[in-house]
């Protein structure tokens, strides 16, 4: 009997507690919004797991190899992500070729040199810029760029610089170039938001000692301010390069949709997204929707990677920042 | 010394032509959409459903509803998951479990929209063997939620502690702390949060493509493919039909002024809360 008592007051009083936690409510509150919170983290395991599940078929097939084949010939079955992987980088990097030099001067300016009324005007226009719809972006490509380039720009580079292999070939207007520069117009606003914020944290003090030590404005900016800020403003071109991997519509709409590999940026070609985009709803083996899932496995990982990457550079330079503040 | 000088006021302006490159893109593609736009838009534009392709006129009434339709849906799921998980991370989490989340978010917020179509694909449009408006609201939701959860932790975080300990030292509880004095001290900011969300999702197009897919006729189920805004002008950018094209600028003039006036108005919202706040 002792025995059982003893057994007995325990969770009656762990269940009065448990009722009075109940009427606070705050333990139920408690639980619940960890519910949500981590069902945050679970839809982006989830989404790995999909992918990773619906892509079996092509994973078993094709294994590594899926990577380094030329071919994507839907009808024979036979499945190679090589030209996309290659127009996808290819894109990529002409467009940080661009956006960057333009968006780390445009933040330097916005940071350093202009009044700060005009620095947040410029900086809500640009943020404005990032709001505009994808698909925008390449109704105006379509329309204007494409047509430009066919007519102007790329005769003009074919002109000047058809030495080089990069510049040759027939002028369609839409491929590698219409794509890279599209692509630059859409991650700009993002290289300069974040690498005006990680410019605005390095300590004014750094400012004033290069300063009274003597340097120029541009010195002071150029030897000290930016290497200050460097992480950050690497974090920023990592999340506009992850940007520009994965974006699809209006790429798909100026690339010219070609799978092949060709050297010459005038040339048409395709990117990850963009066969996804075009094949995804009208594929009818099993097998082909299963390699468009894998490419979008491999896009998934590598956006994952360079946002991981971007998000602990960009975290890194705030905090010292506003710490040395 | 005078090479020093030069060099400084040749780089100092050559930011700032950078600058006034980027900023006068937003004016050139401002520009070109309302130029083109503008022409292009009339009446039947908001009041008919799309004609067959080839005939003139017509408009994308259908395509307005059932975008409608999918931001209904995306802000069901996406609301309450960003807003209650945003409360966690800013009150309740520990640091290891809040930074877990936060990272995360961040990570959900950078997957490319086509992949989160591709997700949507698997958990909704498989099972169910057909497109509908619960896909296509589903993967916008995802990208909704990120930036709900976000924005939310970051208002509820800027609220002042003695806001909380005023409450809490009058003995109300953390629950009733938290819904009665600091969810409303930051309703601003969460609501400008959310308002940015759905001017995100609105001109999203990649995971509505295989999810929701498109239709010429209005949305009346939402177990079938529904027409939006954003397919819309791509389907008629690329076709090959004048008449199309012209629709599609008027779609787009439509959209960004959409998205425009929802980014003014969140702007507005958390201008007008920083000067109660003041006063």
């Amino acid at each position: 009997m002792a025995q059982n008592a003893a057994l007995l007051t325990p969770p009656q009083s762990r269940a009065r507690s448990f009722g009075r936690l109940l009427r606070q409510g705050d333990q139920v509150a408690h639980l619940l919004t960890l519910i949500f919170a981590a069902s945050v983290f679970m839809v982006t395991v989830l989404v790995a797991y999909e992918l990773w599940i619906h892509s079996a078929e092509s994973r078993a097939r094709f294994g590594l190899g899926f990577l380094f084949s030329r071919v994507w010939d839907p009808i024979a079955e036979h499945f190679g992500a090589l030209p996309f992987i290659y127009g996808t980088l290819l894109t990529s990097l002409l467009a940080l070729l661009i956006a960057v030099p333009l968006g780390v001067g445009a933040a330097i300016f916005l940071s350093e040199l202009a009044p700060a009324r005009l620095s947040n005007i410029c900086t809500f226009l640009v943020e404005l810029l990032a709001a505009v719809p994808s698909v925008i972006y390449g109704l105006l490509a379509i329309f204007t760029l494409v047509p430009l380039l066919r007519q102007y720009g790329e005769p003009f580079l074919k002109k000047s610089f058809g030495f080089l292999p990069i510049f040759q070939g027939p002028a369609y207007g839409v491929g590698y170039l219409a794509a890279g520069l599209i692509l630059a117009v859409m991650i700009f606003p993002f290289i300069i938001s974040i690498s005006r914020e990680a410019l605005l944290a390095v300590p004014r003090e750094q400012r004033e000692a290069a300063l009274a030590l003597g340097a120029t404005k541009w010195e002071s900016t150029w030897h000290v301010v930016v290497p200050h800020a460097r992480l950050g403003i690497i974090g920023s071109i990592f999340l506009g390069l992850a940007r520009a991997l994965g974006e699809t519509m209006a790429v798909t709409m100026v690339i010219g949709n070609d799978p092949a590999i060709r050297a010459s940026l005038l040339a048409p070609g395709y990117t990850i997204a963009a066969v996804i985009a075009n094949e995804f709803s009208e594929a009818t083996s099993d097998m082909h929707l299963s390699a468009l899932v894998e490419l979008g496995l491999v896009l998934f990982f590598l956006t994952m990677i360079l946002n991981g990457l971007a998000q602990l550079m960009i975290v890194a330079t705030t905090r010292k920042g506003s710490g040395a503040r | 010394m005078t090479r020093r000088k030069i060099l400084n006021n040749v780089m100092l302006a050559l930011t700032g032509v950078c600058t006034v490159v980027t900023v006068s893109v937003l004016f050139l593609i401002l520009g070109f959409l309302v130029w083109n736009g503008w022409r292009s838009l009339d009446w039947n534009f908001f009041t008919k459903l799309p004609l067959a392709a080839g005939e003139l006129g017509g408009g994308m009434a259908n395509a307005i509803a059932g975008s409608a339709v999918l931001i209904l849906i995306a802000v069901a799921i996406g609301v309450p998951i960003g807003f209650i998980g945003g409360i966690y991370l800013a009150e309740f989490g520990g640091a290891t479990s809040s930074a877990l989340v936060r990272y995360t978010a961040d990570l959900l917020n950078g997957v490319p929209s086509i992949v989160l179509g591709i997700f949507a694909w698997t958990v909704i449009v498989v099972p169910l063997h057909r497109f509908s408006a619960w896909a296509g609201g589903f993967a916008l939701s995802l990208m909704m939620i990120p930036i709900g959860l976000r924005s939310t932790e970051q208002f509820l975080r800027a609220v002042p502690d003695w806001l909380r300990e005023g409450s809490l030292a009058l003995g109300a509880s953390k629950t009733r702390t938290i819904l009665s004095v600091v969810v409303p001290a930051a309703k601003q900011g969460i609501l400008t949060g959310f308002i940015l969300g759905v001017a995100r999702i609105a001109g999203e197009t990649a995971p509505l493509l295989f999810t929701s897919l498109n239709n010429q006729f209005w949305p009346d189920k939402l177990g079938e493919p529904t027409a939006s805004l954003p397919v819309m002008i791509y389907t008629h950018a690329i076709s090959p039909y004048e008449d199309w094209h012209r629709q599609a600028w008027a779609a787009g003039l439509v959209l960004l002024a959409l998205v425009f006036v929802a980014n003014a108005a969140a702007r507005w919202i958390l201008s007008r809360g920083a000067s109660v706040q003041r006063g």
